[in-house]
């Protein structure tokens, strides 16, 4: 394996764990199959409505 | 070609299979090369020796690589074989069958994620301060019972419990473990089981707090590196909704690089005068201090405070472990402690009362079993799942990690010398707070090996840079002792063991804080749903009023159990800790009844012996640890034993008795016994409640024997990915048919 293939994955991992890929993954759930294309939101929609959910929705963590 | 996985059924003939045949996979685990023999018999043979050397050898010191070796080849031994055991004959997966992040699948809340990348997620999740400060606090009965509970603890109990409520979560769509309470054990079971997790999360809270509190009173060097912690997440926050949204590992390092900052400047600022004026804070001006933080960390929108912290969290969480073990296995410091403490049959200990049955499995909660696991395992990581046979992997695996974290707190708390450590978790009503009172209490238990000199506290104090460590009970300060001691072994020397004291100072007390935070925020929405059932009105969240009102109540219930903890002239940590596992295992006892109740009405008696194990091994321990707490006459044990001598003192016109120097202490003392007393009772009979509503549950399906199920109805899948952490060969033959589909955008990072 490549040294330029070991760090694209340890971006993709470290991006993945830190849920910074969630719009790219928003964004493809909404182009794919199942999305409603109308109304997609821009990057900066989506973070906020990412925070915005979580304050009507909060999750526990562990001790 | 009758051994391709293309064999597999599949739904609809435009895609690849979804799934590995099962016979394939039958085939796979079934065929025992000479290679794969080999490293079974390595792995087998190595941890056999490190059990030896651990238990049975027991020089005069032991390495630590041998808490290693013997948990990790436990861990893998107890991964490829019993959880596959599991997964065979109780859960059965069925990868044709598409997870709630397929079907229900919105982009946001339910999105398939990689599994690697989840396994991190859920680890992050379920891994806190627990499983750092309760090994700690057990070391005082020697390093064997606590190690034995560790491993075998997860590997039979803990891990199983995580794996079956994720995957039963997971075929309900998601559903949280009230939801399943309610479902599975009928009303009054599932009321129970909700009044359960509530109060467990008041308590919990509380006396994460309380670690937090004992950790920085006294040391302005603390205090002003956790309180810049504020700010930092402040300015995060506000970088992520108006600057950058979205770039969260480049603002988590800008925040890393700004938390070491305030580690170094705690230092010089801990060295001035005014630095020393302004921030060396009381424990009871502390504990104010965090009140009135959760309070208003729990009513500022999320993206300002919380999410912030927590990325900065997860950052630190996994970067300061992955440290830690490379430190371990790279520095291998030498354990003096003997394996088993004579504390361990007496009860007589000084940091945790009671003997190592039951008092050593409440002690150690998190990392061998964790009830407040199945809160995550439930609800949170379910609707991320991207194939059911991951949930192997996600779920048993993740908890094995959490397992391995307590070994290395157990490790770090061992290395330091033991006289140290019984100085810096006697309680001050113990050591009288001064380095001569604990020199002489610490060198009247009459330990053999130790002897500790006024020289030894004073320069561990100083080498760390703070003013004393006597009596500085709660774990979290023995834990930054021993990784300090062990880090600058690595990096730094002993230049740097200040630093790395208050790095692991820091790392603790941002995830209570976060703790604190989002366990207020899910206890208002609990009991804003209680009381809407009376108040209509409190069911809308959003109403700022009454979304106020829910959060003072629940700060208040966590402040008095706080302030009370504080303040108490028996000592705080050492009288409600126990409280603390006792909660955390009962919950377990709770996720696990559930479990056992839909295992049975899913038919399989035969195996249900998978969940009875670890219920009823987590139901004698908490009722007998509640029993012993409610009904000890020894007055160290029973609150309500102690209750009775401090009222009798009073009666009988005492002006101090026992640790407690004056009538309002132990008016004091009276008040706080009688309400843990109160919370034992609570929480015995809540268990009881709920266990015996399952064991009903699982003898009214014995008798009517139909397989009823509460499941989802099952959707055909339509995606694929392999399960476990290395893909077979007949995995990585089903991905490349995926990947050569054309159109479909590859997955990087293999």
């Amino acid at each position: 394996m490549r040294a330029v293939d070991v760090a694209r994955g340890l971006r993709w991992y470290v991006r993945g764990i830190m849920g910074e890929d969630a719009y790219e993954k928003y964004l493809d759930h909404v182009r794919g199959d199942h999305g409603d294309a109308a109304r997609i939101m821009t990057e900066r929609e989506f973070w906020r409505d990412r925070t915005d959910r979580q304050d009507s929705n909060p999750q526990g963590r562990c001790c | 070609m009758p051994d391709s996985p293309s064999r597999a059924q599949t739904d609809a003939p435009q895609h690849p299979p979804v799934a590995v045949d099962p016979d394939i996979i039958e085939a796979h685990d079934r065929r025992w090369t000479p290679l794969k023999i080999a490293i079974w018999v390595a792995i087998a043979l190595l941890g056999g020796l490190s059990w030896v050397m651990l238990a049975v050898v027991r020089g005069e010191t032991v390495n630590a690589i041998w808490f290693v070796f013997a948990a990790v080849c436990t861990y893998f031994i107890g991964y490829r074989f019993y959880s596959k055991y599991i997964e065979k004959h109780l859960l059965k997966p069925d990868d044709r069958r598409a997870t709630p992040a397929e079907y229900k699948a919105d982009g946001k809340d339910y999105a398939a994620t990689d599994r690697r990348v989840l396994y991190g997620h859920h680890f992050a999740a379920i891994a806190g301060a627990g499983p750092l400060v309760g090994p700690v606090l057990a070391a005082q009965m020697g390093y064997l019972p606590g190690t034995i509970w560790i491993i075998v603890g997860v590997v039979l109990a803990g891990a199983v419990q995580d794996y079956l409520v994720m995957f039963f979560s997971m075929r309900r769509g998601g559903r949280s473990l009230g939801q399943m309470a309610r479902d599975e054990l009928g009303r009054v079971g599932g009321t129970a089981a909700i009044i359960a997790t509530l109060t467990i999360m008041v308590i919990i809270v509380a006396i994460l707090a309380l670690v937090v509190v004992n950790a920085l009173a006294e040391s302005p060097w603390g205090v002003f590196s956790v309180a810049m912690t504020i700010p930092i997440a402040l300015f995060m926050g506000c970088y992520l909704r108006f600057f950058r949204p979205g770039k969260v590992t480049e603002v988590s390092i800008i925040g890393f690089v700004l938390l070491l900052a305030a580690i170094i400047g705690g230092g010089a600022v801990a060295e001035t005068d005014w630095g020393v004026a302004l921030f060396t804070v009381d424990k009871v001006p502390l504990a104010i201090g965090i009140v009135v933080y959760g309070f208003v960390a729990a009513i500022l929108p999320v993206w300002l405070l919380l999410a912030p912290r927590d990325y900065l969290s997860t950052f630190m969480k996994i970067g300061t472990i992955l440290m830690l073990a490379l430190a371990i296995i790279v520095v291998r410091p030498e354990i003096f402690a003997p394996a088993v403490s004579e504390f361990a049959t007496t009860g007589t200990g000084p940091v945790v009362s009671g003997t190592l049955f039951p008092f050593l499995f409440v002690t150690i909660a998190c990392g061998a079993l964790s009830g407040f696991h199945a809160l995550i395992a439930s609800g949170t990581t379910p609707k991320l799942i991207e194939k059911e046979r991951q949930t192997r992997f996600i779920g048993y695996g993740g908890m094995l990690m959490e397992s391995f974290v307590a070994i290395m707190a157990l490790v770090a708390a061992l290395s330091i010398d033991r006289g140290i450590y019984f100085a810096m978790n006697s309680s001050a009503a113990a050591t009288g707070g001064t380095i001569e009172g604990a020199v002489a209490f610490v060198n009247g238990l009459g330990l053999s090996g130790v002897n500790l000199t006024p020289e030894m506290l004073s320069q561990t104090a100083a080498d760390v840079g703070e003013e004393s460590i006597v009596s500085r009970t709660g774990g979290a300060p023995t834990l930054a002792v021993g990784l300090a001691h062990i880090m600058q072994q690595l990096i730094g020397g002993s230049g740097l063991m200040a630093f790395w004291y208050h790095f692991a100072i820091m790392f603790e007390a941002l995830f209570i804080l976060t703790a604190v935070d989002a366990g207020t925020r899910v206890a208002r929405f609990m009991l804003q749903d209680t009381i809407g059932n009376v108040i209509p009105k409190f069911k809308n969240t959003s109403w700022r009023v009454g979304a106020w009102i829910s959060t003072a109540i629940m700060v208040a219930a966590w402040g008095a159990i706080l302030l009370m903890g504080v303040t108490d002239p028996l000592g705080g940590i050492n009288t409600l800790f126990p409280l603390f596992g006792i909660a955390n295992q009962l919950l377990a006892a709770i996720a696990l009844a559930v479990c056992m109740a839909i295992i049975a009405k899913r038919g399989y008696f035969r195996y249900l012996w998978i969940v009875a194990l670890p219920l009823g091994f987590a139901a004698v321990v908490t009722i007998s640890a509640s029993f012993l707490k409610i009904f000890s006459p020894v007055p160290a044990i029973g609150y309500f034993a102690q209750n009775a001598a401090f009222r009798q003192a009073l009666a009988d016109g005492e002006t101090s008795f026992g640790t407690a120097p004056t009538v309002e202490a132990m008016n004091a003392v009276v008040r706080n016994t009688l309400v843990q007393g109160v919370l034992s009772i609570l929480f015995v009979t809540l268990a009881i409640v709920v266990i015996v509503a399952a064991v009903l549950a699982t003898i009214r399906a014995a008798r009517r024997r139909s397989d009823e199920s509460s499941e989802d109805p099952a959707v055909p899948s339509r995606i694929f990915a392999p399960a476990g952490l290395v893909a077979t060969p007949a995995e990585k033959e089903l991905q490349a048919q995926w990947d050569a589909l054309p159109g479909k955008r590859r997955r990087e990072g293999h």
